[in-house]
C-alpha cells in the first residue's frame, strides 16, 4: 500500500509530498519516496522501546502504561519546581495538553527553542519581523540569501522545495533567474552553490550587517577595506544585489543566534531587511530546526501568551528567558522532576544541567531509547507524530499542516498518556 | 433535558420587535421555547436590562496575525495577567489577550458569538485551533479572497461563476463562513513592494483594479446565496483624503439582496478621511453617511478609536508598513503565497495629537450621522481602534451629549475646526444600542435564521443580563453606570447555561463553529478542474489533498448548506 501525499516529521520544511510504502502483512514502513535521507530515516524507524520502562538501582524494569503515568503525574504534583520541557517532536494537541498540566501544578515549560531559536524571538520581541510563506519566496524571490544555515545538510529539501530549484511563477528559469549568497564563517556544502559566498571571520556576523546596513542607507564611505574578514568591494556588491533584487529572501540559522551578540545579530539582520523594504521588497525567516518547534511556540503564545519560558510558579503565566528558561532552571539546581516531551535535552544541554537532570526524578516521553534515557527514571514509549499518530505541525513559516498516521501500532500517542497523566492529576486535587 | 427560567428579565429583542417589556424567557436544552416545567432552574432578573447576547461582527482574536501579534508584544502580555481560578485558566494581554483572554472577557461583557475578520486560507487550520481554545463563544471566520491568483485570473476572463465555484471550494475546504476582501489587489502587489492607491489601479501582472474585483466578489457571493454579504476593507485605508476612495467603492454596490445589504463596508472610521496630508487631516464622515443613508444595500461598522496602547493587526501589508514609517516601532509583516497578507505593528493613540483626536471623533460620527443602526455597528474592529473592552465606553458616548462633550474638552484643541462632532445633538437608545450590539450583526451576518441575535422561540439560549435597570438610569446624565453595567453582566447565558456571573466565567465551555458550504454542480467543482488542480500542484507549497481543514478542528460544527445557481 502507498500513502500518498504523507508529511515528514523531521525538520521545519514540514514537506506534505512525501510517498510511504506499507507493507500490509507486517504494517511496516518499507519504502520511502521524495523524503531526504534525514525524513527516509524517521519513517523507516528503528527499534523502538516495547513497554515503559522504571529505574530499578542498575536496572530497567518494564511496567505498564497505567504505572508509568500514575508514576507521571505524582512525580508532577509532588514537586516544588517542576520543569516540562521538550515539545518541539510532538503535535500541537499534545503541547496544548502540557500547557494545561504546567498551568496545574504551577509549573515552568520552556521547549527547545530556548537552546536554538529564543534568540531570534528576542529579537523579534524587539523589532517585529517582515515574513511570509515559503511559496511566496518560490514563485517570486530573485535572491536567496543562506545567512549561518546550511540547508544542504540540516534542511536538505529546502532548496528545492521553496528556493533555489524550485519552479517559481514569475521566474522564467528559476535556478538560472535566482542569485544565491551564502554567508558563513566556513565553506559549507551549501557555499559551493553560491554565487556569492561571503566567508565571515567567526563573531564578524553583526560588523557585517551593520556594514551593509550603512550601504544600503548611502553611507559607503563610512566602511572601512574590510570588515570582520569582508572585503569593501564584496560588501557593496552583496549590498548592491540586494538593492536591485525584485524580491529576496534571508533564512539564517544558529549561525546567527548561538555565537556572541545572540539576538543582537539576528535584530541587526531584522532591521537590514526592514530598511531594504523602503526599497524592494524583502523578508527574513529563521530555518527552525524540529518538524514543531514553530508549533510549539504558536500553542505557546495563544494559550500563555509567550512563545516559549513559561512560569506559572505565582499562578500567572511568567515569562523571563534567562531566568524561566530551561538550562537556567537546571543550572541553578531549582528544578525538581522533570518531564521531557518530544526532544532530547542530555544530547544538547551544558553539562552542569545534565549534572542536575541525574539528581531529580525524570520522566521522558520518547519513541526510542536517547542520550536522556540515561537520566530518566520512567520513559514511556509513544506512538511517532506523523508515522503512527496523526496531529496538527507547524511548519517553519507558520503553515500548521496535519500530519498523517501512515501505519498503526498499539503504541499510544503522547497526546493520549499526557490526557490521561493531566486527568490523574486533576482527580488528585479535586480530592 | 436542561431547563432554565429566566423571570422578571426587561427584554429589548429588536429582531423580535419587543423594546422594554418585563417578560420571562423560557430555555429548554439550549435553546428559546415557549415555556418549561415547574422543575426548571429559575433566575430572577429583578427588571434587568436583558438582551440576545452580544455579536461582534469584526474583530481580530484568532489566528496567525493575532497570534503573531502576541508572540511580538510580552509587553502587552504583561500588561493584563490574571491566574487561574476556579474553571478559568490563567490568561494574558491587553490589546491581544490570550484565546481565553478574549473570551472570558467577552463573555463578561455578555458577547456570545465572534466573527473573526480575516483568515488567510492557507493557514484557516491555525484559525480553527484557537477559537477551539475561545470556549465561551460561537465563532466563524472571514476567508480573505483579495489578492487570490485563481480568482484574478478568472475575473480577467471576465467569468464570474468561475469566481463563485472558486469562493465556494475554498470557503468548503478551509471551513470559512464569508467572503473577505482586504485592500483588494493592494495585497498582492504588496508581495512586490507596491500597493493599489485606489479601486481603478489595476494590479501589477493581473490586470484587473480593484474595482473589478468587488464587483465580481459580490455577484459570486450572491450567486452561492452566502448568509453574509461580501464584507469589503476599501483599499487605501488611513491616508488623508481615502473617503473619494470609500464614496467610490460604495458606489459600486448594487442592490442585489431583499433579506440583508449587498456590502458589509468595515471599519468605515479608517476610510472617511479628508485632507491633502497630515496637515490639512479631517473628518469626512458626512459625506460616507449620507450616502450609506441613501443606500440600503450597504452596512458598515464604526472601527472606532480609542485612546491608549493597542495593537494594529490587518491583512493590509502595505497600510502597515506606511504605519510602521511613521510610528517606528517594531513592525512584522506575513504574506501569504497566491492569496494574501497582513501586517502588525503597536499603536498608541494620543488625546494630543490631532491625527489621533479627529480619528475618534470620525467614528462617533458615522454611528450618529447614519439614521439607521441598522446600518452602522458597533466595532472597534478589534484591536485596530482599541481593545473590544472599551465598547462600554464608546456605548456611553453613543447615549450621552454630557460625556461627549466632557471627552471633547480633553482631546486636542483644534481637533473642533476639522470634524462635525460639536455640532450632533443625538443620543441613542437603549433600543438602537441592541441594534448595534447584536441584532444588526445577526441580520447583517445573515445568521438570525440560524437562532442568532434574537430571543424567540427556536433561538439559541445566548442571553446577556445586564445590571441596568433602564426605566431608572437617564443614561444622558449617568453614563458612567451606562458603563458600568454594560462592562459586567449579572449573567451571560450561552446555550442555554449561565457561562457568567458578575465578572467570573464559571464553566469551562465549548465552541461552536459556523461555517458555509456551497452546493455547486459536477461542473463547477474545483477540486476537479485541471487548471486550479494545476495551481496547487505548481505553485502552492502544500498539496491540495493536505489543504481542506479537517472536520475534527471543529469542536462544534455548524455547517450552513446553500443552494446556489451553479
Amino acid at each position: 500500500m502507498i500513502v500518498k501525499d504523507a508529511v515528514c516529521p523531521f525538520c521545519g520544511c514540514l514537506c506534505d509530498d512525501i510517498e510511504v510504502e506499507v507493507e500490509v502483512e507486517s504494517g511496516r514502513v518499507v519504502g520511502v519516496t521524495n523524503a531526504c535521507d534525514l525524513g527516509a530515516t524517521k519513517f523507516l524507524g528503528g527499534e523502538r522501546l516495547k513497554t515503559p520502562i522504571r529505574r530499578e538501582g542498575k536496572t530497567w524494569k518494564e511496567i505498564s502504561y497505567d504505572e508509568a503515568i500514575r508514576y507521571a503525574a505524582e512525580m508532577l504534583l509532588d514537586a516544588e519546581r517542576p520543569l516540562l520541557y521538550g515539545w518541539s517532536g510532538t503535535h500541537g494537541e499534545a503541547q496544548c495538553v502540557g500547557v494545561h498540566m504546567a498551568e496545574l501544578v504551577r509549573g515552568v515549560i520552556d521547549n527547545t527553542s530556548s537552546v536554538c531559536h529564543g534568540p531570534s524571538v528576542l529579537a523579534i520581541q524587539e523589532v517585529g519581523h517582515p515574513g511570509c510563506t515559503l511559496g511566496v519566496v518560490k514563485n517570486r524571490a530573485d535572491v536567496v540569501i543562506y545567512w549561518g544555515s546550511n540547508p544542504i545538510d540540516a534542511h536538505p529539501r529546502h532548496l528545492s522545495r521553496y528556493t533555489c530549484y524550485a519552479e517559481g511563477f514569475f521566474l522564467e528559469n528559476s535556478f538560472r533567474d535566482r542569485k544565491v549568497i551564502v554567508v558563513d564563517v566556513r565553506k559549507t556544502r551549501t557555499a559551493n552553490i553560491a554565487d556569492e559566498f561571503v566567508m565571515v571571520r567567526p563573531g564578524g556576523d553583526y560588523a557585517v550587517l551593520s556594514a551593509l546596513r550603512a550601504i544600503v542607507r548611502g553611507k559607503t564611505d563610512t566602511i572601512p577595506p574590510t570588515v570582520a574578514g569582508v572585503t569593501r568591494d564584496q560588501l557593496i556588491r552583496v549590498a548592491d544585489l540586494c538593492l536591485n533584487a525584485k524580491f529576496g529572501a534571508v533564512y539564517f540559522g544558529l549561525g546567527l543566534t548561538m555565537i556572541p551578540g545572540k539576538n543582537k545579530n539576528v535584530r541587526n539582520a531584522i532591521e537590514l531587511v526592514t530598511e531594504l523594504n523602503r526599497h524592494t521588497k524583502f523578508t527574513i525567516s529563521a530555518m527552525r530546526g524540529h518538524y514543531n518547534v514553530y508549533g510549539s511556540n504558536e500553542v505557546n503564545t495563544w494559550m500563555t501568551g509567550y512563545p516559549f519560558a513559561i512560569d506559572f510558579s505565582r499562578g500567572i503565566a511568567f515569562y523571563n528567558p534567562g531566568e524561566t528558561t530551561a538550562v537556567d532552571i537546571l543550572a541553578r539546581k531549582e528544578c525538581d522532576a522533570a518531564l521531557i516531551v518530544g526532544s532530547d535535552p542530555a544530547a544538547h544541554f551544558p553539562r552542569k544541567c545534565i549534572e542536575h537532570l541525574a539528581e531529580i526524578p525524570v520522566v521522558q516521553l520518547d519513541p526510542y531509547p536517547n542520550a536522556t534515557t540515561a537520566f530518566c527514571s520512567v520513559q514511556i514509549p509513544v506512538a511517532v507524530t506523523g508515522v503512527d499518530a496523526e496531529g496538527t505541525a507547524y511548519r517553519m513559516d507558520g503553515v500548521p499542516i496535519r500530519t498523517k498516521k501512515v501505519v498503526s501500532s498499539d503504541y499510544l500517542s503522547d497526546e493520549d498518556v499526557l490526557t490521561r497523566m493531566y486527568v490523574l492529576m486533576q482527580e488528585a486535587l479535586k480530592r | 433535558m436542561t431547563e432554565l427560567l429566566v423571570k422578571n428579565a426587561h427584554v429589548i429583542d429588536p429582531l423580535s420587535g419587543i423594546n422594554g417589556e418585563t417578560m420571562d424567557i423560557a430555555i429548554r436544552d439550549g435553546k428559546i421555547v415557549e415555556e418549561v416545567s415547574a422543575a426548571a432552574d429559575v433566575i430572577d432578573a429583578r427588571g434587568m436590562l436583558t438582551m440576545p447576547g452580544g455579536i461582534d461582527s469584526h474583530t481580530h482574536i484568532c489566528g496567525t496575525k493575532v497570534n503573531f501579534g502576541r508572540y511580538m508584544s510580552p509587553e502587552d502580555m504583561r500588561a493584563g495577567r490574571t491566574p487561574r481560578r476556579g474553571p478559568m485558566h490563567a490568561t494574558s494581554g491587553y490589546s491581544v489577550p490570550t484565546t481565553y483572554g478574549n473570551s472570558y472577557r467577552y463573555s463578561v461583557m455578555g458577547y456570545t458569538t465572534l466573527l473573526e475578520g480575516a483568515m488567510a486560507p492557507l493557514e484557516a487550520r491555525h484559525t480553527h485551533e484557537e477559537f477551539a481554545y475561545t470556549p465561551l463563544q460561537d465563532t466563524m471566520a472571514n476567508t480573505l479572497f483579495d489578492g487570490n491568483w485563481s480568482i484574478m485570473e478568472a475575473i480577467r476572463d471576465g467569468d464570474v461563476k468561475r469566481v463563485a465555484a472558486i469562493i465556494a471550494w475554498m470557503l468548503t475546504a478551509v471551513k470559512g463562513f464569508a467572503v473577505k476582501l482586504t485592500n483588494p489587489g493592494g495585497t498582492e502587489a504588496w508581495q512586490w513592494g507596491k500597493n493599489v492607491s485606489c479601486i481603478r489601479d489595476p494590479v501589477p501582472y493581473f490586470e484587473v483594479t480593484p474595482a473589478e474585483i468587488i464587483r465580481s466578489a459580490i455577484e459570486a457571493n450572491e450567486l452561492l446565496h452566502l448568509p453574509h454579504s461580501v464584507h469589503l476593507h476599501c483599499n487605501n485605508l488611513g491616508t488623508p483624503g481615502n473617503y473619494t476612495c470609500t464614496l467610490g467603492s460604495m458606489g459600486l454596490v448594487p442592490d442585489l439582496n431583499p433579506k440583508r445589504q449587498t456590502l458589509y463596508a468595515t471599519h468605515v472610521q479608517f476610510h472617511a478621511y479628508g485632507g491633502s496630508g497630515w496637515k490639512d487631516f479631517s473628518s469626512k464622515s458626512e459625506p460616507i453617511a449620507n450616502l450609506v443613508n441613501m443606500r440600503p444595500q450597504i452596512v458598515m461598522d464604526m472601527g472606532q478609536v480609542m485612546f491608549g496602547r493597542t495593537t494594529t493587526m490587518t491583512a493590509d501589508g502595505p497600510m502597515e508598513f506606511n504605519l510602521y514609517r511613521l510610528h517606528h516601532e517594531k513592525w512584522s509583516n506575513h504574506d501569504v503565497e497566491l492569496e494574501t497578507g497582513s501586517g502588525i505593528i503597536p499603536v498608541i493613540y494620543r488625546r494630543k495629537n490631532l491625527v489621533n483626536s479627529i480619528m475618534w471623533a470620525i467614528g462617533l460620527e458615522l454611528a450618529l450621522l447614519t439614521k439607521s443602526p441598522w446600518q452602522c455597528l458597533l466595532t472597534t474592529d478589534n484591536p485596530n481602534g482599541a481593545p473590544f473592552v472599551k465598547y462600554p465606553e464608546i456605548i456611553g458616548l453613543l447615549m450621552s451629549r454630557r460625556y461627549r462633550d466632557a471627552e471633547f474638552a480633553k482631546v486636542h484643541p483644534d481637533t473642533g475646526s476639522r470634524v462635525p462632532l460639536p455640532a450632533i445633538d443625538r443620543e441613542m437608545d437603549w433600543y438602537e444600542i441592541a441594534v448595534m450590539t447584536r441584532a444588526g450583526q445577526a441580520r447583517a451576518l445573515g445568521i438570525q435564521d440560524l437562532g442568532k441575535g434574537h430571543l424567540a422561540p427556536g433561538a439559541d439560549a445566548d442571553v446577556a443580563i445586564y445590571p441596568i435597570r433602564i426605566d431608572e438610569v437617564d443614561p444622558s446624565a449617568e453614563f458612567q453606570k451606562v458603563i458600568d453595567g454594560f462592562s459586567r453582566t449579572e449573567y451571560t447565558i450561552k446555550r442555554g447555561r449561565v457561562v457568567a456571573r458578575r465578572g467570573e466565567c464559571v464553566v469551562h465551555g465549548s465552541n461552536a463553529t459556523i461555517w458555509v458550504r456551497p452546493k455547486v454542480s459536477e461542473n463547477y467543482d474545483m477540486g476537479k478542474d485541471p487548471d486550479f488542480v494545476e495551481k496547487f500542484d505548481r505553485y502552492y507549497t502544500v498539496r491540495m489533498s493536505n489543504y481542506p481543514v479537517q472536520e475534527n478542528y471543529l469542536s462544534r460544527s455548524r455547517c450552513i448548506e446553500t443552494e446556489t445557481e451553479l
